[in-house]
């Protein structure tokens, strides 16, 4: 029967939207802004201090030798209150981190880390949020490593959890 | 106690399900004959529960019920009743089981009323419908319970999507889901015709009337739903060829196809292994719909909370139905018996042509909704497919369409030798003439496409009313008014989609109080504005002032912001004349405080909506007729057995 | 007409028809699938004025002006890298902001500037933890999207 096959393919293309779809749903999915700057320089700046008693952030400080984080947040941000106890551990691990506060106010900042704890060791302001984009970052809170040249080596999207902080160290401490 | 009594009720129907499975598909061998019998009661049991699981939710739903997490997360205090009800299927769980509630009772219904089919194939059939009950009750008890409880309550509750708070809206997923549920229906025929092997026209007659439900409220449903686009989104356009919109289209598709070829099988005892095809694929793809719209996997601008989980299990249950029902296919429907031959050229071959149009437009609309995916996955491109696609490929098919049913209901069925197929069409030929010459007279520059539509919907409007000519008007029989209704619809509809496409003026402009924009014919005039209030929402009203010849009209867009959740929508505001509609919408004001105006004037775009629902009216016309003939035949039947 | 004969000739028919379908989808997509780019990759990929695309990226900050009509609205779309000036006509709501995620469809005109049909505005500035559930991410998914025309 020669006409046999034809009575099977709908059965097939129904199979081939199925694995189109299956696939569809498995697939990464992001709907973030990666970042187009990884495995590019910082971009240069200089940030004023974003909080009393503690310096601003510039580009010069991320290549001063050794592999940092930097990590954008903002008070009205309640997933950076989430990510607070993360950031922690991590600075008792040992990574220094550097904060930028996006859009705040030096008050309300300080009430933030007095809140949630403080795990920066420079904190620069930016006010309009164009470091951000210089960053290619899109979203509050996102965290970047930087190599000790000031290279961008990785960018995480979101909060960080608690199942993300052994990688994150590992990535520190490999890096270059 | 009210949501705990629900969800015993989901879990009393679901075990009917199962019953209803075993004994029709238990029909088909001997071991189970027994419970055969017992299938009407179970049906209509099962359809009886589902129903009281839902008017509980809705119940739930009414007096604002904090504790049950469903309620917590859609509802709010403050919302006005309509939409507190209306919120029980304005959500993923609810919406899952109004769809279960309709596919329950129309088996209940099937159960009480059908009498023509077999007793094999009504076996199969109810056990068919009892599969696919199943799986969407498993769907709502272990992924998506409606009936879950919060605890502790919540204060206010969240209240919903803005944009779905609409009364248009509050009754467009019900209206869609007794379409799907009908196509699911007619598949349930589908598998019980291949499981026995009878294809013929007992078959058909028993599908038609579900078919025909379904249909028209498809099409009801997609009218409903065009319109709510065109003057909720504020945006002016009455169709985006989004894949929310697609997954309502592609069924109608399907389903419009089916409706014919089944009724050449009911007719001539022709088409039957792609009749059944077509049910297959009707309700194949308001499964697809139903997937791509809850998963989430293609991104659409209608709003709607995505959950991977869910679209899995959606998939699977596609998967088992789809995948079986074809496998069942390929290797059944060689021992369904070949239907009878006809000519070509023949009603039969007319309707063969606008099949295959109908299915050659659902190919182009699915390849383009899943393009996006198709591209990542293969070329790992990101792309999005949009209306110039769509409109650039559907609409020379549809032009071909157009011809095909203009002439096809003339011909005549199995062989047409009488050729006086061009004398009928000399009429609206004449009316295509007509319109050529009107429009190059005065609207030379619409464009090709306009154009054309035009020309063809009102040889079409002809047509579709010449199979009335020479009848005797009153013992015509309802269904061929239907199907004149229908064909005249798509008429209507046409001209009205290439008179918007063609005619459109916009303004847009950003104007001072006093100031006076022009457009269509038009003298609009922003006279003010309004601090207005609503139940949960607060407003900036425009007071415009529309000016033609004596007449004066004021119009009152607004920019509306919702507190919970926070939103903002611009509500268009309408001024229908008989001559179509000035649309205006207000947005944001400037530094020099002028406000933004964007107003159009589209005429006759109300023809859209009109030719919707005249299909629909046509549609329920045969239906009414096909009912009234059945129950005539039984009564008289009913008469002779009493005399005898 | 055998019987047989016609089935087939049936098939062949639809079989055609459908592949032409197919075909006529294949050429549509080629000429009018909006790819989607954000501002580097649109700069190195040399795309034609006029061919409908779509740029996605953040609104730069100061870079939002409204031209004297009151209606046009000119900014610039920045991945970090690379920087496309856009013009769009038509009714901005609220959520766009200076630093927002943007997605525009619209053409490159002759001169480099896109011009944008429409705007999704991405008001994903705050990433919502997973956790958080089911409530808060509803209420935030319809927060944080809207569309703008």
């Amino acid at each position: 029967m020669s006409r046999r096959w034809i009575l099977w393919t709908p059965l097939v293309v129904f199979g081939l939207i199925l694995m189109l779809v299956l696939w569809g749903m498995n697939r990464e999915r992001d709907d973030f802004v990666r970042s187009q700057l990884i495995g590019d320089q910082v971009p240069a700046f200089d940030l004023p201090p974003a909080v009393a008693g503690k310096p601003g952030l510039s580009s010069a400080d991320l290549a001063e030798g050794t592999p940092r984080l930097v990590n954008f947040f903002g008070s009205w941000c309640i997933p950076c209150r989430a990510e607070a106890p993360q950031l922690e551990a991590l600075a008792e691990a040992g990574v220094p981190i550097d904060g930028i506060a996006l859009r705040d106010e030096p008050a309300k900042v300080a009430q933030f880390l007095d809140q949630y704890g403080d795990p920066f060791q420079r904190i620069g302001a930016d006010r309009d949020g164009r470091l951000q984009v210089l960053f290619g970052a899109s979203g509050v809170p996102e965290t970047y490593l930087v190599g000790s040249d000031g290279t961008i080596l990785a960018q995480h999207i979101g909060d960080i959890r608690a199942e993300d902080v052994p990688g994150l160290i590992r990535a520190w401490k490999a890096a270059p | 106690m009210i949501a705990e009594a629900g969800l015993a009720a989901l879990w009393l129907a679901a075990a009917l399900a199962l019953l209803q499975t075993l004994a029709g598909f238990g029909g088909l061998g001997d071991r189970l004959a027994p419970l055969t019998g017992a299938l009407r009661g179970i049906a209509a049991a099962q359809g009886l529960l589902s129903l009281t699981a839902f008017l509980l939710l809705i119940w739930l739903f009414a007096r604002t019920d904090l504790s049950v997490l469903l309620v917590a997360t859609n509802s709010h205090v403050d919302k006005p009743m309509l939409y507190k009800i209306a919120g029980t299927w304005g959500n993923h769980e609810g919406s899952m089981l109004l769809w279960v509630t309709v596919l329950a009772l129309t088996g209940g219904l099937i159960a009480l009323m059908e009498r023509k089919l077999d007793a094999r194939s009504f076996a199969a059939t109810l056990g068919a419908q009892g599969v696919i009950a199943l799986g969407f009750y498993a769907f709502l008890l272990f992924s998506s319970n409606p009936f879950a409880r919060l605890s502790p309550p919540a204060a206010m509750g969240q209240g919903l999507n803005p944009l779905l708070q609409d009364p248009g809206l509050a009754f467009h997923p019900p209206t869609l889901y007794i379409g799907y549920v009908g196509l699911s229906v007619a598949f349930s025929f589908a598998v019980g015709a291949m499981l026995t092997g009878k294809a013929g026209p007992a078959f058909a007659r028993a599908m038609r009337p579900w078919v025909l439900i379904s249909w028209i409220f498809l099409t009801l449903g997609i009218t409903a739903g065009s319109y709510w686009a065109y003057y909720e989104l504020g945006w002016g356009g009455w169709w985006f060829w989004d894949p929310v919109e697609n997954a309502s289209l592609m069924p109608w598709l399907a389903a419009t196809a089916l409706l014919h070829s089944v009724s050449v099988l009911a007719a001539r005892d022709a088409l039957r292994a792609w009749t059944i095809m077509l049910a297959l694929t009707g309700f194949a793809m308001s499964m697809i719909g139903t997937f791509l719209v809850r998963s989430g996997i293609l991104t659409s601008v209608h709003a709607f909370a995505v959950d991977p989980e869910r679209g899995t299990f959606i998939l699977v249950l596609l998967a088992l139905y789809i995948g079986g029902a074809l496998t069942l296919f390929a290797t059944r429907i060689g021992s369904v018996r070949q239907g009878a031959p006809f000519h070509l050229f023949s009603r039969e071959g007319g309707l063969v042509a606008n099949n295959i149009l109908l299915s050659s437009i659902l190919a182009i609309v699915l390849i383009g909704t899943l393009y996006p995916l198709i591209a990542e996955g293969l070329f790992d491109e990101q792309l999005s497919v949009g209306p110039p696609y769509f409109n650039k490929t559907t609409m020379p098919v549809t032009l071909v369409l157009m011809l095909f049913l203009a002439a096809g209901p003339l011909l005549r069925w199995r062989r047409d030798g009488s050729g006086s197929l061009p004398r009928k069409l000399l009429l609206p030929a004449g009316a295509s003439v007509v319109a050529l010459v009107l429009l190059m007279l005065f609207a030379p520059d619409a464009g090709l496409l306009p154009l054309l539509g035009l020309i063809f919907a009102a040889g079409l409007a002809i047509a579709s009313l010449v199979p009335l000519w020479g009848r005797n008007l009153l013992r015509t029989p309802l269904p061929i008014y239907g199907m004149v209704l229908a064909h005249l619809g798509v008429a209507v509809a046409a001209a009205g989609m290439a008179s918007e496409s063609g005619f459109t003026q916009e303004r847009l402009q950003a104007v001072r109080y006093g100031e006076e924009v022009e457009v269509g014919g038009w003298t609009v005039q922003l006279l003010g504005l309004d601090p207005v209030a609503g139940p949960n929402w607060t407003a900036i009203e425009a007071r415009v002032l529309a000016r033609k010849g004596e007449g004066e009209w004021i119009l009152r867009p607004q920019s509306r912001n919702y507190p919970s959740p926070p939103m903002q929508t611009n509500e268009a505001a309408l001024l229908s004349r008989w001559n179509g509609q000035l649309y205006a919408t207000l947005g944001t004001q400037d530094q020099q405080s002028r406000w933004q105006l964007r107003l159009w004037w589209k005429p006759f775009v109300s023809l859209i909506w009109l030719g919707g629902i005249l299909i629909a009216l046509g549609g329920s016309l045969a239906l009414l007729g096909r009912l009234w003939r059945g129950f005539r035949a039984r009564y008289t039947k009913r008469v002779q057995e009493g005399f005898a | 007409m055998k019987a047989k004969h016609q089935r087939l000739t049936l098939v062949v028919v639809a079989a055609v028809a459908l592949i032409g379908a197919v075909l006529l989808a294949m050429q549509g997509l080629r000429s009018q699938a909006a790819y989607f780019y954000q501002p580097a990759a649109l700069l190195k990929a040399d795309v034609p004025p006029g061919q409908p695309i779509r740029l996605g990226g953040l609104v730069l900050p100061g870079s939002i002006a409204k031209a004297a009509d009151g209606v046009t609205t000119r900014f610039s779309v920045s991945d970090g890298k690379a920087t496309v000036p856009v013009t769009y006509r038509g009714i901005v709501p609220d959520l766009f902001v200076e630093g927002s995620g943007v997605v525009a469809t619209g053409r490159l005109d002759a001169g480099g500037v896109f011009v944008a049909d429409n705007l999704l505005a991405k008001h994903d500035e705050n990433y919502v933890p997973r956790e958080l559930g089911n409530i808060d991410r509803e209420a935030v998914i319809s927060e944080s999207e809207t569309l703008i025309k």
